[in-house]
């Protein structure tokens, strides 16, 4: 393995970064090309540190291709774990920003530059290595061949996704951002995305292509259809024209109305398909796995399947209710959110009813036990999207921290909890350990993040509804009662305790990230099982 | 043999269920977004829309680059409270040539949609240097550097053109004049005839407390400063913008 052609391209892709950082048409684009520069180079030292000139023969390393390719996964398990507590560190650190704005550095670390950091960290860091590594895994497995395109394609989507990771979060701080949420990398990196997600998308039908199961099994439907609307909704929202091609700026394809809609066509839908889909991808995979029984209803799959990604695609005009958006288009949107109920509830249940027949492992196992409330939380989080999407309710909840709440019920409960579960699964598996470190520390985890969820949520529709209501709040003589700034002030108690509820839940981030690594260097902790049944008070036979 | 027996068909045809799959999620945004770039009832029609002026543009970038609309909206809902708080509902019309948009989805800080011509130009300055002096219960974070960076835009016309592709009307003698209207519009010794005449209701002079200086400052404060007060309500008709 002397990895010729990926240090060929370093050199290129770092040459060309270079010339982009001489030639640039603004500062801007200067700076965030010499970042490229020395990210390409650094990695090009790393793989010239570990290329062997012993003649060819003999001592060329034999790699194992009979088995899986399980390096890759492994590496995006670690990624996981690190993206997770950077993103949840990072919105601690905005969380404060909220309750004391002290904290704001300008202009690098001003929250309107980290909070993209932030979203993103969580979203596209933390979800999208998730998704990547589970994804690489089960469609190994589950299709009973290695992953198609040899190994350089898959470490190509892991190291690219990467690259384009850095890009976006190094450009938010210099202030590089298109202005569109959970869209901000600028065109050059929008392509550069564009690029990995087709390798993604060849690596993972490749395999399914190549399988030797005669059915592709639920889990990949999931995958499959994330990987491919996000590819759709990536480039269409995405189109724009650059004010120079060794600049950072361009200008959205589309302007006010159309580009408002187009533009939460493609931010409801990263909720549906990066934050969903691709999740309940792995919910049919691991959840069955841990409990040791199979899938609950194949019929209620294949419904819930074919409804969620048609429905999901027409909720976007929800988040631009009574604005200029033209009421047909708000209606719409408003109730096709409301019968996504039922696929989304089609999916919740057939997860929890994986768990016929094993509900005594909630007890047991900790892991189980993370699955179960991840699937509880989507099941709240998709009651409470479309209760939110009722044009009367949006009336309130819109532009208030309810909204927020709202999400982080979603992300942090559903999201966090399912690709913690995941990641406890593989990681023993993955580095031949006959189990985790502890499993006490799984349970202090699942009780941390669990407890931190419930008191960011309640503190967030708390606030939401109060803010909400001060706005519109009317005294007898027909006048506005608040100033919007005694709305704000009003907020500070709960500003403060969503930190609490955040930190809490990077508390259990970190007893995660510690408990992998001593699994991973094969070390055990002598621990009695929670909920184990002590020796000598074995029931009878 | 019942349609679920069918699905089997699907299950075992990856094509199938990666074509199947991306029809699927194709109609919903054909069906809701395509119709808005031709139904003529989208934007309405009003009196005094026009480009933003150079100054402007580049206030509105720095308003982007600094993620202002993570905290603020500039989307007024036509409700009794926000219309007596921040002004008119807003129109489809006003944010026509706005790429993106910016009509935000959260409102720590209040909506901006009419934040032009409600405060001085020294409030502003003051408010982005130190929020606390001018509303002690905000919580935005300062902006004092805005004051001691120089506006530097590489080529003015570029940014006009690139608009212009994208569907903004700039016209040829817009374009061309681009920088000297960029450095006019915050000199308040210069001319600003021409400039006014290309971009009616601009507002000219120093912005930024330092006649000396173009600053970041002053590029964003002018773009505040005319958030809004363009379209000629006299003229409009509520009933005939009801879409």
């Amino acid at each position: 393995m002397n990895n010729t052609v990926p240090i060929v391209a370093l050199t290129a892709g770092a040459f060309l970064a270079l010339l982009g950082a001489g030639f640039a048409h603004d500062d801007l684009f200067a700076a965030h090309m010499w970042v490229l520069f020395f990210t390409l180079a650094a990695s090009m030292i790393v793989l010239l540190r570990r290329v062997r000139f012993a003649p060819a023969g003999e001592a060329a390393v034999r790699v194992d291709r009979s088995g899986y390719f399980d390096e890759v996964i492994k590496y995006g398990t670690i990624a996981t774990t690190f993206w997770g507590v950077v993103g949840f560190l990072v919105g601690v650190v905005i969380a404060l920003q909220l309750a004391f704005p002290d904290l704001n550095f300008g202009p690098w670390f001003n929250f309107g530059r980290v909070r993209p950091l932030h979203t993103s960290a969580v979203i596209f860091a933390f979800g999208g290595n998730a998704l990547i590594c589970t994804s690489f895994y089960v469609v190994q497995r589950t299709c009973r061949v290695r992953l198609f395109g040899g190994d350089g394609l898959g470490w190509f989507v892991f190291w690219g996704y990467q690259l384009f990771i850095v890009m976006a979060a190094t450009g938010y701080l210099l202030g590089i951002t298109q202005g569109r949420e959970y869209a901000e990398p600028e065109w050059y990196v929008d392509l550069w995305l564009t690029v990995v997600w087709v390798a993604y998308l060849v690596a993972f039908l490749g395999t399914i292509l190549m399988r030797k199961e005669p059915h592709i099994y639920v889990a990949n439907w999931f995958y499959l259809a994330f990987i491919v609307t996000i590819a759709m909704l990536h480039v269409v929202n995405n189109l724009a024209i650059p004010v120079s091609f060794l600049g950072v700026k361009s200008y959205s394809a589309f302007s006010g109305v159309q580009d408002a809609l187009t533009q939460w066509w493609y931010g409801h839908n990263a909720v549906g398909f990066f934050l969903t889909a691709g999740f309940l991808g792995m919910m049919y995979y691991f959840v069955p796995k841990q409990a040791g029984r199979p899938v609950y209803s194949y019929r209620l799959s294949i419904i819930h399947f074919w409804a969620l990604i048609f429905m999901y695609i027409w909720a976007g005009p929800h988040h631009l209710h009574y604005t200029a958006l033209p009421d047909w288009a708000q209606t719409l949107g408003m109730v096709f959110s409301i019968m996504l109920w039922m696929p989304s509830w089609g999916g919740m249940i057939n997860g929890l009813m994986t768990l016929s027949g094993a509900w005594d492992k909630i007890r047991t196992d900790p892991i189980i036990r993370m699955m179960v409330i991840a699937i509880a939380f989507y099941g709240m989080s998709t009651f409470e999207g479309p209760m939110m999407s009722v044009k009367a309710v949006n009336s309130l909840s819109h532009y208030t921290e309810w909204t927020i709440g709202h999400v982080h019920s979603g992300a942090l409960g559903w999201v966090g909890m399912i690709s913690f579960g995941a990641v406890y699964f593989l990681v023993p598996k993955l580095w031949h350990r006959n189990r985790l470190y502890s499993l006490a520390m799984v349970n202090w985890h699942f009780w941390l993040a669990t407890l931190g969820i419930v008191v960011y949520a309640a503190v967030m529709w708390v606030a939401g509804v109060q803010q909400g209501l001060m706005w519109r709040e009317y005294d007898s003589q027909g006048f506005l009662v608040y100033s919007f700034a005694e709305a704000v002030a009003a907020m500070f108690p709960y500003y403060v305790l969503r930190a609490v509820g955040g930190l809490m839940y990077l508390a259990g981030s970190l007893i995660m990230a510690f408990n992998i690594t001593m699994t991973i260097l094969g070390y055990e902790r002598q621990e009695t099982l929670p909920g184990a049944v002590p020796a000598g008070l074995q029931p009878a036979e | 043999m019942s349609l679920m027996d069918k699905h089997q068909f699907i299950e075992r045809n990856a094509t199938l269920l990666l074509v199947g799959s991306l029809l699927v999620v194709s109609i919903g945004g054909i069906v809701e977004i395509a119709p808005l770039f031709y139904l003529e009832n989208t934007i309405e029609k009003v009196e005094g829309m026009r480009p933003y002026s150079p100054l402007e543009l580049a206030g509105r970038n720095i308003y982007i680059r600094e993620g202002c609309y993570v905290c603020h909206s500039q989307m007024i809902r036509p409700f009794r409270d926000e219309v007596e708080r921040y002004g008119h509902y807003s129109l489809a019309a006003e944010s026509m040539y706005d790429h993106p948009f910016q009509w935000g989805s959260k409102r720590t800080g209040p909506d901006l949609a009419r934040v032009g011509d409600r405060y001085s130009n020294e409030w502003h300055v003051q408010h982005l240097i130190r929020p606390r002096d001018v509303v002690p219960e905000s919580i935005m974070p300062s902006y004092a550097f805005l004051k001691e960076t120089p506006l530097k835009v590489t080529d003015v016309g570029m940014e006009l053109k690139a608009n212009a592709l994208v569907g903004v009307p700039y016209t040829q003698e817009m374009i061309d004049s681009a920088r000297a209207d960029l450095v006019a519009q915050a000199d308040p010794n210069a001319d600003t005839s021409a400039l006014l005449a290309r971009y009616p209701k601009a507002k000219v002079g120093d912005f930024d407390g330092d006649p000396t200086k173009l600053t970041e400052m002053d590029a964003l404060v002018a773009y505040l400063q005319m958030l809004g007060t363009l379209v000629d309500f006299s003229t409009y008709d509520d009933a005939t913008g009801y879409r």
